[in-house]
Protein backbone atom coordinates (compact mmCIF):
# COMPACT_ATOMS: atom_id res chain seq x y z
CA UNK A 1 0.00 0.00 0.00
CA UNK A 2 1.56 3.22 -0.84
CA UNK A 3 1.67 6.44 2.22
CA UNK A 4 -1.90 8.08 0.31
CA UNK A 5 -3.72 4.51 0.41
CA UNK A 6 -2.49 4.30 3.56
CA UNK A 7 -3.59 8.20 4.66
CA UNK A 8 -6.80 7.52 3.40
CA UNK A 9 -7.38 3.96 4.86
CA UNK A 10 -7.47 5.58 8.00
CA UNK A 11 -9.87 8.21 6.82
CA UNK A 12 -12.40 6.12 5.32
CA UNK A 13 -12.14 3.74 9.00
CA UNK A 14 -12.50 6.97 11.39
CA UNK A 15 -15.26 8.55 9.43
CA UNK A 16 -16.82 5.12 8.08
CA UNK A 17 -16.91 6.84 4.70
CA UNK A 18 -16.29 6.21 1.51
CA UNK A 19 -12.72 7.25 -0.26
CA UNK A 20 -14.26 9.08 -2.96
CA UNK A 21 -15.41 11.93 -0.38
CA UNK A 22 -11.91 12.92 0.69
CA UNK A 23 -10.27 15.75 -0.78
CA UNK A 24 -9.99 19.62 -0.28
CA UNK A 25 -13.43 19.61 1.38
CA UNK A 26 -13.02 17.38 3.83
CA UNK A 27 -12.82 19.20 7.20
CA UNK A 28 -13.98 19.46 10.74
CA UNK A 29 -16.14 22.37 9.33
CA UNK A 30 -17.97 20.36 6.78
CA UNK A 31 -17.82 16.88 8.22
CA UNK A 32 -20.91 16.37 10.77
CA UNK A 33 -19.34 13.95 13.42
CA UNK A 34 -15.69 15.73 13.47
CA UNK A 35 -15.80 16.04 16.68
CA UNK A 36 -12.28 15.87 19.42
CA UNK A 37 -12.99 11.99 19.47
CA UNK A 38 -12.08 11.87 15.77
CA UNK A 39 -9.78 13.75 15.51
CA UNK A 40 -7.74 12.57 18.15
CA UNK A 41 -8.22 8.96 16.61
CA UNK A 42 -7.53 10.36 13.54
CA UNK A 43 -3.82 11.53 14.62
CA UNK A 44 -2.83 8.57 16.70
CA UNK A 45 -3.88 5.76 13.14
CA UNK A 46 -1.26 8.47 11.59
CA UNK A 47 1.49 8.34 14.54
CA UNK A 48 0.77 4.65 14.68
CA UNK A 49 0.75 4.08 10.64
CA UNK A 50 3.77 6.42 9.64
CA UNK A 51 5.81 5.87 12.72
CA UNK A 52 5.71 9.77 14.13
CA UNK A 53 4.62 11.44 17.21
CA UNK A 54 2.79 14.67 16.58
CA UNK A 55 3.76 18.38 17.97
CA UNK A 56 0.79 19.60 20.33
CA UNK A 57 0.04 22.16 17.45
CA UNK A 58 -0.37 19.88 14.89
CA UNK A 59 -3.09 17.45 16.88
CA UNK A 60 -4.36 20.99 17.18
CA UNK A 61 -3.94 21.49 13.36
CA UNK A 62 -5.21 18.38 11.99
CA UNK A 63 -8.61 20.15 10.96
CA UNK A 64 -9.24 18.51 7.37
CA UNK A 65 -7.81 15.85 5.28
CA UNK A 66 -5.90 18.37 3.33
CA UNK A 67 -3.75 19.86 6.29
CA UNK A 68 -3.70 16.79 7.76
CA UNK A 69 -1.42 15.82 4.17
CA UNK A 70 0.96 19.15 4.90
CA UNK A 71 1.23 18.30 8.50
CA UNK A 72 2.57 14.69 7.97
CA UNK A 73 4.77 16.48 5.31
CA UNK A 74 6.64 17.97 8.08
CA UNK A 75 7.37 14.65 9.52
CA UNK A 76 9.02 13.73 6.73
CA UNK A 77 6.07 11.34 5.31
CA UNK A 78 5.38 11.91 1.45
CA UNK A 79 1.83 10.77 0.12
CA UNK B 1 -30.84 37.34 44.16
CA UNK B 2 -30.28 33.63 42.66
CA UNK B 3 -26.63 32.98 43.44
CA UNK B 4 -26.42 36.50 45.26
CA UNK B 5 -25.36 37.40 41.83
CA UNK B 6 -26.92 41.40 43.26
CA UNK B 7 -24.26 41.56 45.94
CA UNK B 8 -21.51 41.76 43.87
CA UNK B 9 -19.90 45.06 42.65
CA UNK B 10 -21.85 46.12 39.87
CA UNK B 11 -19.17 46.80 37.24
CA UNK B 12 -17.02 43.39 38.18
CA UNK B 13 -16.91 41.52 35.38
CA UNK B 14 -19.22 38.21 35.31
CA UNK B 15 -18.13 36.89 31.97
CA UNK B 16 -16.03 37.41 28.98
CA UNK B 17 -16.83 35.23 25.75
CA UNK B 18 -14.02 33.88 23.15
CA UNK B 19 -15.59 36.51 20.94
CA UNK B 20 -14.67 39.18 22.57
CA UNK B 21 -18.06 40.16 24.67
CA UNK B 22 -17.97 41.00 27.99
CA UNK B 23 -20.82 41.18 30.77
CA UNK B 24 -20.92 42.81 34.06
CA UNK B 25 -22.86 41.61 37.01
CA UNK B 26 -24.89 44.90 36.94
CA UNK B 27 -25.26 44.06 33.45
CA UNK B 28 -26.86 40.13 34.77
CA UNK B 29 -29.53 42.08 37.19
CA UNK B 30 -30.46 44.73 34.58
CA UNK B 31 -30.94 41.72 31.90
CA UNK B 32 -32.64 40.15 34.92
CA UNK B 33 -34.55 42.70 36.16
CA UNK B 34 -36.22 43.60 32.32
CA UNK B 35 -37.22 39.97 31.66
CA UNK B 36 -40.54 39.48 33.01
CA UNK B 37 -41.96 42.36 30.50
CA UNK B 38 -40.76 39.35 28.31
CA UNK B 39 -41.99 36.56 30.19
CA UNK B 40 -43.67 36.44 33.48
CA UNK B 41 -45.79 33.41 33.80
CA UNK B 42 -44.75 30.54 36.15
CA UNK B 43 -44.27 28.21 32.98
CA UNK B 44 -41.72 25.46 31.80
CA UNK B 45 -39.30 26.60 29.37
CA UNK B 46 -36.83 24.56 27.20
CA UNK B 47 -33.27 25.61 26.70
CA UNK B 48 -31.22 25.34 24.02
CA UNK B 49 -27.63 25.39 25.71
CA UNK B 50 -24.18 26.54 24.18
CA UNK B 51 -21.68 28.06 25.97
CA UNK B 52 -22.66 31.46 24.77
CA UNK B 53 -24.16 34.80 26.63
CA UNK B 54 -27.51 34.30 25.58
CA UNK B 55 -27.44 31.14 27.08
CA UNK B 56 -26.29 31.87 30.80
CA UNK B 57 -28.73 35.07 30.73
CA UNK B 58 -31.76 32.98 29.48
CA UNK B 59 -30.63 30.66 32.40
CA UNK B 60 -29.73 32.85 35.31
CA UNK B 61 -33.25 35.19 34.12
CA UNK B 62 -36.04 32.00 33.95
CA UNK B 63 -34.34 31.07 37.60
CA UNK B 64 -34.98 34.38 39.39
CA UNK B 65 -38.01 34.97 37.58
CA UNK B 66 -40.00 31.51 38.09
CA UNK B 67 -39.55 30.03 35.01
CA UNK B 68 -38.73 26.45 35.34
CA UNK B 69 -35.91 25.67 32.26
CA UNK B 70 -34.92 22.42 30.90
CA UNK B 71 -31.44 22.56 30.09
CA UNK B 72 -30.61 20.58 27.24
CA UNK B 73 -27.69 20.68 24.65
CA UNK B 74 -28.31 22.58 21.25
CA UNK B 75 -26.52 20.01 19.69
CA UNK B 76 -29.33 17.50 20.52
CA UNK B 77 -30.49 14.98 18.63
CA UNK B 78 -33.77 16.15 17.00
CA UNK B 79 -35.42 12.89 17.62
CA UNK B 80 -35.18 13.06 21.08
CA UNK B 81 -35.79 16.80 21.05
CA UNK B 82 -39.27 16.38 19.48
CA UNK B 83 -39.52 13.73 22.01
CA UNK B 84 -39.03 15.49 25.65
CA UNK B 85 -41.05 18.41 23.36
CA UNK B 86 -44.09 16.07 22.90
CA UNK B 87 -43.82 14.49 26.96
CA UNK B 88 -43.35 18.15 28.58
CA UNK B 89 -45.27 20.30 26.49
CA UNK B 90 -42.78 23.19 27.21
CA UNK B 91 -44.82 26.78 27.15
CA UNK B 92 -41.45 28.29 25.62
CA UNK B 93 -38.22 27.63 24.25
CA UNK B 94 -35.29 29.74 24.17
CA UNK B 95 -33.02 28.21 21.77
CA UNK B 96 -30.41 29.80 19.09
CA UNK B 97 -32.05 31.65 16.22
CA UNK B 98 -31.01 29.11 13.58
CA UNK B 99 -33.35 26.43 14.96
CA UNK B 100 -36.07 28.20 15.56
CA UNK B 101 -37.58 26.60 12.32
CA UNK B 102 -37.74 23.36 13.79
CA UNK B 103 -40.90 24.56 15.86
CA UNK B 104 -43.83 25.87 14.69
CA UNK B 105 -43.89 29.20 17.25
CA UNK B 106 -44.04 32.56 17.20
CA UNK B 107 -41.03 34.25 17.71
CA UNK B 108 -41.94 36.59 20.64
CA UNK B 109 -38.58 38.25 21.35
CA UNK B 110 -35.03 37.64 20.41
CA UNK B 111 -31.39 38.27 21.88
CA UNK B 112 -28.28 38.48 19.38
CA UNK B 113 -28.35 34.82 18.37
CA UNK B 114 -31.12 33.34 20.27
CA UNK B 115 -34.99 33.62 20.01
CA UNK B 116 -37.72 33.00 22.78
CA UNK B 117 -40.53 31.04 21.04
CA UNK B 118 -44.13 30.40 22.45
CA UNK B 119 -45.34 26.83 21.42
CA UNK B 120 -48.97 25.89 21.36
CA UNK B 121 -49.12 24.51 24.61
CA UNK B 122 -50.50 26.13 27.94
CA UNK B 123 -49.18 26.79 31.07
CA UNK B 124 -50.00 23.80 33.74
CA UNK B 125 -49.50 23.54 37.16
CA UNK B 126 -45.99 23.36 38.24
CA UNK B 127 -44.44 22.17 41.92
CA UNK B 128 -43.51 25.48 43.70
CA UNK B 129 -39.89 23.88 45.07
CA UNK B 130 -39.41 23.25 41.53
CA UNK B 131 -36.57 25.08 39.85
CA UNK B 132 -34.61 23.71 36.92
CA UNK B 133 -34.62 20.46 35.34
CA UNK B 134 -31.33 18.79 33.40
CA UNK B 135 -31.26 15.05 31.79
CA UNK B 136 -30.09 12.68 32.99
CA UNK B 137 -28.50 9.93 30.63
CA UNK B 138 -28.71 12.84 27.82
CA UNK B 139 -28.04 10.67 25.11
CA UNK B 140 -29.77 7.03 25.10
CA UNK B 141 -33.25 8.71 24.05
CA UNK B 142 -34.17 8.60 28.06
CA UNK B 143 -36.50 11.24 28.42
CA UNK B 144 -35.87 11.07 32.23
CA UNK B 145 -35.22 14.80 33.76
CA UNK B 146 -34.07 15.39 37.26
CA UNK B 147 -36.42 18.11 38.96
CA UNK B 148 -34.17 20.39 41.23
CA UNK B 149 -34.99 22.94 43.19
CA UNK B 150 -33.20 26.74 43.75
CA UNK B 151 -31.95 25.29 47.39
CA UNK B 152 -30.32 22.69 45.74
CA UNK B 153 -28.18 24.39 43.01
CA UNK B 154 -27.37 27.22 45.72
CA UNK B 155 -26.49 24.54 48.53
CA UNK B 156 -24.34 22.50 45.98
CA UNK B 157 -22.11 25.72 44.27
CA UNK B 158 -21.73 27.22 48.42
CA UNK B 159 -20.30 23.86 48.80
CA UNK B 160 -18.20 23.83 46.03
CA UNK B 161 -16.88 27.24 46.74
CA UNK B 162 -16.08 26.52 49.63
CA UNK B 163 -14.13 23.09 48.78
CA UNK B 164 -12.40 24.23 46.16
CA UNK B 165 -11.51 28.07 47.85
CA UNK B 166 -13.28 30.02 44.97
CA UNK B 167 -12.78 33.63 45.38
CA UNK B 168 -13.75 37.00 43.11
CA UNK B 169 -9.97 36.20 41.55
CA UNK B 170 -11.01 33.06 39.93
CA UNK B 171 -11.24 32.95 36.05
CA UNK B 172 -12.41 29.92 35.18
CA UNK B 173 -12.51 28.72 31.75
CA UNK B 174 -15.72 26.63 30.72
CA UNK B 175 -14.17 23.20 29.07
CA UNK B 176 -17.82 21.67 29.65
CA UNK B 177 -21.38 22.65 27.93
CA UNK B 178 -23.44 24.07 30.59
CA UNK B 179 -26.46 21.45 30.21
CA UNK B 180 -24.59 18.87 31.69
CA UNK B 181 -24.66 19.02 35.56
CA UNK B 182 -21.11 19.31 36.14
CA UNK B 183 -20.43 22.03 33.38
CA UNK B 184 -23.60 23.91 35.28
CA UNK B 185 -21.91 23.85 38.75
CA UNK B 186 -18.75 25.21 37.49
CA UNK B 187 -20.27 28.25 36.50
CA UNK B 188 -22.64 28.76 39.54
CA UNK B 189 -20.40 28.20 42.32
CA UNK B 190 -18.00 30.78 40.13
CA UNK B 191 -20.85 33.19 40.00
CA UNK B 192 -21.55 32.99 43.82
CA UNK B 193 -18.20 34.25 44.63
CA UNK B 194 -18.19 36.55 41.96
CA UNK B 195 -15.38 35.54 39.91
CA UNK B 196 -14.54 36.11 36.34
CA UNK B 197 -16.19 32.93 33.91
CA UNK B 198 -14.32 32.48 30.55
CA UNK B 199 -17.20 31.65 28.57
CA UNK B 200 -16.45 29.32 25.42
CA UNK B 201 -17.77 26.45 23.69
CA UNK B 202 -14.66 25.58 22.05
CA UNK B 203 -13.00 22.36 23.13
CA UNK B 204 -9.30 21.30 24.30
CA UNK B 205 -8.40 20.09 20.67
CA UNK B 206 -9.32 23.15 19.26
CA UNK B 207 -6.26 26.19 19.20
CA UNK B 208 -8.92 28.76 19.85
CA UNK B 209 -9.34 27.40 23.46
CA UNK B 210 -5.56 27.72 24.20
CA UNK B 211 -5.49 31.45 22.81
CA UNK B 212 -8.61 32.44 24.81
CA UNK B 213 -6.85 30.41 28.29
CA UNK B 214 -3.90 31.93 27.51
CA UNK B 215 -4.88 35.71 27.05
CA UNK B 216 -7.14 35.43 29.21
CA UNK B 217 -5.02 33.80 32.19
CA UNK B 218 -7.78 30.61 33.09
CA UNK B 219 -6.92 30.08 36.50
CA UNK B 220 -8.77 27.20 36.23
CA UNK B 221 -9.99 24.41 34.18
CA UNK B 222 -12.55 20.82 34.44
CA UNK B 223 -12.60 18.17 32.90
CA UNK B 224 -14.05 14.42 32.32
CA UNK B 225 -11.94 11.86 32.10
CA UNK B 226 -11.24 11.89 28.49
CA UNK B 227 -10.31 15.74 28.48
CA UNK B 228 -7.64 14.71 31.05
CA UNK B 229 -6.69 11.86 28.21
CA UNK B 230 -6.51 14.33 25.62
CA UNK B 231 -4.39 17.32 27.66
CA UNK B 232 -2.01 14.47 28.07
CA UNK B 233 -1.88 14.15 24.47
CA UNK B 234 -1.23 17.77 24.01
CA UNK B 235 1.72 17.73 26.30
CA UNK B 236 0.09 20.06 29.02
CA UNK B 237 2.62 18.73 31.36
CA UNK B 238 4.82 21.06 29.12
CA UNK B 239 2.83 23.70 28.51
CA UNK B 240 3.66 26.81 30.06
CA UNK B 241 0.35 27.88 32.09
CA UNK B 242 1.84 29.99 34.91
CA UNK B 243 -2.08 31.19 35.69
CA UNK B 244 -3.78 27.40 35.91
CA UNK B 245 -3.73 26.74 39.50
CA UNK B 246 -6.79 24.19 39.93
CA UNK B 247 -8.05 21.43 37.79
CA UNK B 248 -11.14 19.20 38.74
CA UNK B 249 -11.87 15.75 37.28
CA UNK B 250 -15.16 13.95 37.67
CA UNK B 251 -17.25 12.53 35.42
CA UNK B 252 -16.30 9.07 35.62
CA UNK B 253 -13.27 7.31 36.60
CA UNK B 254 -10.05 8.63 35.10
CA UNK B 255 -7.42 5.90 34.57
CA UNK B 256 -5.16 5.78 37.78
CA UNK B 257 -1.64 5.69 36.44
CA UNK B 258 -2.99 8.84 34.53
CA UNK B 259 -4.44 10.34 37.64
CA UNK B 260 -0.91 10.19 39.23
CA UNK B 261 0.82 11.28 36.45
CA UNK B 262 -1.38 14.64 36.99
CA UNK B 263 -1.23 14.71 40.88
CA UNK B 264 2.76 14.22 40.69
CA UNK B 265 2.64 17.39 37.83
CA UNK B 266 0.71 19.33 39.76
CA UNK B 267 2.75 19.07 43.08
CA UNK B 268 5.57 19.82 41.04
CA UNK B 269 3.97 22.82 39.37
CA UNK B 270 2.23 24.16 42.40
CA UNK B 271 -1.03 23.49 40.96
CA UNK B 272 -3.87 21.58 42.82
CA UNK B 273 -5.65 19.03 40.93
CA UNK B 274 -8.76 17.66 42.48
CA UNK B 275 -10.67 13.96 41.96
CA UNK B 276 -14.42 14.83 42.49
CA UNK B 277 -17.36 12.29 42.34
CA UNK B 278 -21.05 13.19 41.82
CA UNK B 279 -24.23 12.47 40.43
CA UNK B 280 -26.93 14.62 38.56
CA UNK B 281 -29.32 13.37 40.86
CA UNK B 282 -27.76 15.59 43.32
CA UNK B 283 -27.46 18.74 41.50
CA UNK B 284 -23.64 17.66 40.79
CA UNK B 285 -21.28 16.84 43.18
CA UNK B 286 -21.03 14.55 46.26
CA UNK B 287 -17.41 13.96 47.19
CA UNK B 288 -14.20 15.42 46.47
CA UNK B 289 -10.59 14.35 47.09
CA UNK B 290 -8.36 16.96 49.12
CA UNK B 291 -5.61 17.69 46.92
CA UNK B 292 -3.29 17.41 50.02
CA UNK B 293 -3.75 14.16 49.66
CA UNK B 294 -4.06 13.69 46.45
CA UNK B 295 -1.18 10.81 46.16
CA UNK B 296 -1.66 8.84 48.98
CA UNK B 297 -5.18 8.12 48.10
CA UNK B 298 -5.18 8.08 44.21
CA UNK B 299 -7.80 6.10 43.57
CA UNK B 300 -10.22 7.06 45.90
CA UNK B 301 -13.08 10.01 45.45
CA UNK B 302 -12.79 11.42 48.67
CA UNK B 303 -15.01 12.31 50.92
CA UNK B 304 -18.11 13.95 51.07
CA UNK B 305 -18.67 17.61 50.27
CA UNK B 306 -19.35 20.46 52.87
CA UNK B 307 -23.13 19.84 54.66
CA UNK B 308 -23.19 16.28 52.88
CA UNK B 309 -22.51 13.21 54.32
CA UNK B 310 -21.52 9.68 53.06
CA UNK B 311 -22.52 6.18 54.33
CA UNK B 312 -22.14 2.47 53.32
CA UNK B 313 -25.17 0.26 53.92
CA UNK B 314 -25.28 -3.65 53.89
CA UNK B 315 -27.93 -5.78 51.81
CA UNK B 316 -30.14 -5.69 54.91
CA UNK B 317 -30.27 -1.82 55.02
CA UNK B 318 -27.72 -1.58 58.23
CA UNK B 319 -25.04 0.77 58.24
CA UNK B 320 -21.65 -0.77 57.81
CA UNK B 321 -18.95 0.91 60.26
CA UNK B 322 -15.82 -0.83 59.93
CA UNK B 323 -13.66 0.29 56.76
CA UNK B 324 -12.92 -2.27 54.21
CA UNK B 325 -15.96 -3.41 54.26
CA UNK B 326 -17.95 -3.10 50.41
CA UNK B 327 -21.34 -1.78 50.28
CA UNK B 328 -24.42 0.68 48.26
CA UNK B 329 -23.25 4.15 49.31
CA UNK B 330 -25.84 6.31 50.34
CA UNK B 331 -25.54 10.15 49.81
CA UNK B 332 -27.78 12.49 52.35
CA UNK B 333 -27.12 16.77 51.75
CA UNK B 334 -28.99 19.79 50.81
CA UNK B 335 -28.26 19.19 47.07
CA UNK B 336 -29.87 16.15 46.53
CA UNK B 337 -32.72 16.79 43.77
CA UNK B 338 -36.83 16.58 44.03
CA UNK B 339 -36.62 13.74 42.49
CA UNK B 340 -37.42 11.80 38.67
CA UNK B 341 -40.11 13.33 36.05
CA UNK B 342 -40.90 10.99 33.46
CA UNK B 343 -44.26 12.81 32.28
CA UNK B 344 -45.91 16.07 33.16
CA UNK B 345 -47.69 14.51 35.88
CA UNK B 346 -44.05 14.10 37.76
CA UNK B 347 -43.77 17.71 37.85
CA UNK B 348 -46.14 18.76 40.21
CA UNK B 349 -44.57 16.58 42.62
CA UNK B 350 -42.61 17.68 45.59
CA UNK B 351 -39.31 16.11 47.14
CA UNK B 352 -39.51 12.59 46.71
CA UNK B 353 -35.79 12.18 48.01
CA UNK B 354 -36.08 14.08 51.20
CA UNK B 355 -32.60 14.63 51.36
CA UNK B 356 -31.30 11.04 50.53
CA UNK B 357 -29.79 9.93 47.56
CA UNK B 358 -29.03 6.00 46.97
CA UNK B 359 -26.09 6.29 44.71
CA UNK B 360 -26.34 2.86 43.44
CA UNK B 361 -22.78 3.21 43.50
CA UNK B 362 -20.74 -0.02 45.55
CA UNK B 363 -17.79 1.23 47.68
CA UNK B 364 -15.67 0.87 50.53
CA UNK B 365 -14.22 3.09 52.86
CA UNK B 366 -10.39 2.81 54.37
CA UNK B 367 -9.59 3.57 57.74
CA UNK B 368 -8.71 7.21 57.04
CA UNK B 369 -12.76 7.63 55.69
CA UNK B 370 -11.72 7.89 52.45
CA UNK B 371 -14.55 6.49 49.91
CA UNK B 372 -13.06 4.22 46.97
CA UNK B 373 -15.68 2.67 44.19
CA UNK B 374 -15.67 -0.32 43.64
CA UNK B 375 -18.63 -1.21 41.53
CA UNK B 376 -22.40 -0.58 40.37
CA UNK B 377 -25.74 -1.91 40.89
CA UNK B 378 -27.02 -0.60 37.98
CA UNK B 379 -26.30 -1.35 34.41
CA UNK B 380 -24.59 1.88 33.17
CA UNK B 381 -21.77 2.64 31.69
CA UNK B 382 -19.97 6.20 31.79
CA UNK B 383 -18.01 6.94 28.56
CA UNK B 384 -16.59 10.41 27.35
CA UNK B 385 -18.34 11.30 31.19
CA UNK B 386 -21.26 10.79 29.92
CA UNK B 387 -23.84 8.35 31.30
CA UNK B 388 -25.31 5.17 29.18
CA UNK B 389 -28.05 2.99 30.29
CA UNK B 390 -27.16 -0.84 29.25
CA UNK B 391 -30.83 -1.48 29.11
CA UNK B 392 -31.93 1.52 27.63
CA UNK B 393 -29.24 0.58 24.80
CA UNK B 394 -30.83 -2.50 24.45
CA UNK B 395 -34.11 -1.35 23.29
CA UNK B 396 -32.72 0.99 21.45
CA UNK B 397 -31.20 -1.67 19.18
CA UNK B 398 -33.96 -4.02 19.10
CA UNK B 399 -36.63 -1.17 18.00
CA UNK B 400 -34.00 -0.18 15.07
CA UNK B 401 -33.10 -4.04 13.99
CA UNK B 402 -34.47 -7.26 13.35
CA UNK B 403 -32.62 -8.84 16.18
CA UNK B 404 -32.38 -9.92 19.82
CA UNK B 405 -29.40 -7.90 21.51
CA UNK B 406 -27.67 -7.36 25.28
CA UNK B 407 -25.06 -4.43 25.80
CA UNK B 408 -22.40 -4.95 28.18
CA UNK B 409 -18.59 -3.58 28.17
CA UNK B 410 -16.72 -1.11 30.55
CA UNK B 411 -16.09 2.57 30.50
CA UNK B 412 -14.03 2.61 27.49
CA UNK B 413 -15.43 0.03 25.46
CA UNK B 414 -18.87 -0.49 24.65
CA UNK B 415 -19.44 -4.47 24.16
CA UNK B 416 -22.71 -5.39 22.20
CA UNK B 417 -23.80 -8.99 21.57
CA UNK B 418 -26.64 -9.34 18.52
CA UNK B 419 -28.15 -12.64 17.20
CA UNK B 420 -28.47 -11.33 13.89
CA UNK B 421 -25.00 -11.69 11.33
CA UNK B 422 -26.18 -9.22 8.86
CA UNK B 423 -26.12 -5.64 10.84
CA UNK B 424 -22.67 -5.79 12.69
CA UNK B 425 -21.18 -2.85 10.90
CA UNK B 426 -24.69 -0.91 10.91
CA UNK B 427 -25.46 -1.24 14.67
CA UNK B 428 -21.60 0.71 15.27
CA UNK B 429 -22.63 3.28 13.20
CA UNK B 430 -26.34 3.49 14.39
CA UNK B 431 -25.05 3.85 17.68
CA UNK B 432 -22.24 6.22 16.67
CA UNK B 433 -24.59 8.86 15.05
CA UNK B 434 -27.51 8.69 18.18
CA UNK B 435 -25.36 8.37 21.09
CA UNK B 436 -22.34 9.91 20.19
CA UNK B 437 -20.05 6.90 21.01
CA UNK B 438 -17.03 6.91 18.62
CA UNK B 439 -17.56 2.97 16.35
CA UNK B 440 -14.45 2.35 17.04
CA UNK B 441 -14.95 2.46 20.84
CA UNK B 442 -17.75 -0.08 20.19
CA UNK B 443 -17.58 -4.28 19.52
CA UNK B 444 -20.26 -5.48 18.05
CA UNK B 445 -20.35 -9.42 18.08
CA UNK B 446 -22.55 -12.27 16.56
CA UNK B 447 -24.03 -14.79 18.64
CA UNK B 448 -26.96 -17.57 17.91
CA UNK B 449 -28.36 -17.16 20.71
CA UNK B 450 -28.27 -14.34 23.72
CA UNK B 451 -29.58 -17.09 26.84
CA UNK B 452 -32.05 -15.60 29.56
CA UNK B 453 -32.59 -17.64 32.59
CA UNK B 454 -36.44 -17.85 33.87
CA UNK B 455 -36.95 -14.40 34.88
CA UNK B 456 -35.21 -13.59 32.06
CA UNK B 457 -31.86 -12.07 33.05
CA UNK B 458 -29.25 -12.71 30.42
CA UNK B 459 -26.94 -15.65 31.68
CA UNK B 460 -23.48 -13.96 30.95
CA UNK B 461 -21.39 -16.16 27.91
Amino acid sequence: MTNLEKYNKIFVDTFSVEEKVLGDGFCKCAVNGWDSVHQLSLVSSCEDEFSIMLEPEDILGFVSYAAGKDILKKYGVEL
Amino acid sequence: MYLNVDQRSRDNVAVETDDGRVLSYGDICDYVAKFPKILSERCLMFLLCKNKIESLLGYLAAIENNVVPVMLNSKIENDLLFNLFSIYHPQYIWLPSDKVSLFGGDTIYTYYDYSLIKTKYDSYKLNDKLALCLTTSGSTGSPKLVRLSKYNLESNASSIAEYLNIDENERPITSLPMNYSYGLSVINSHLLKGAKILLTDKDVLQSEFWTFCKDKRATSISGVPYTYEMLKRLRIFKMSLPDLKVMTQAGGKLNPNIAKEYMEYAKQSGKRFYVMYGQTEATARISYLPWEVALDKCASIGVAIPNGKLTLIDANDNEITVPDVEGEMLYEGPNVSLGYAECIEDLQKGDENGGILHTGDIAKQDADGYYYITGRMKRFLKIYGQRISLDGLDQMIKDEFDTDCYCSGNDQKLRILVTNETILDKVAMFLESKIHVFHKDIDVIYVEEIKRNESGKVIMQ
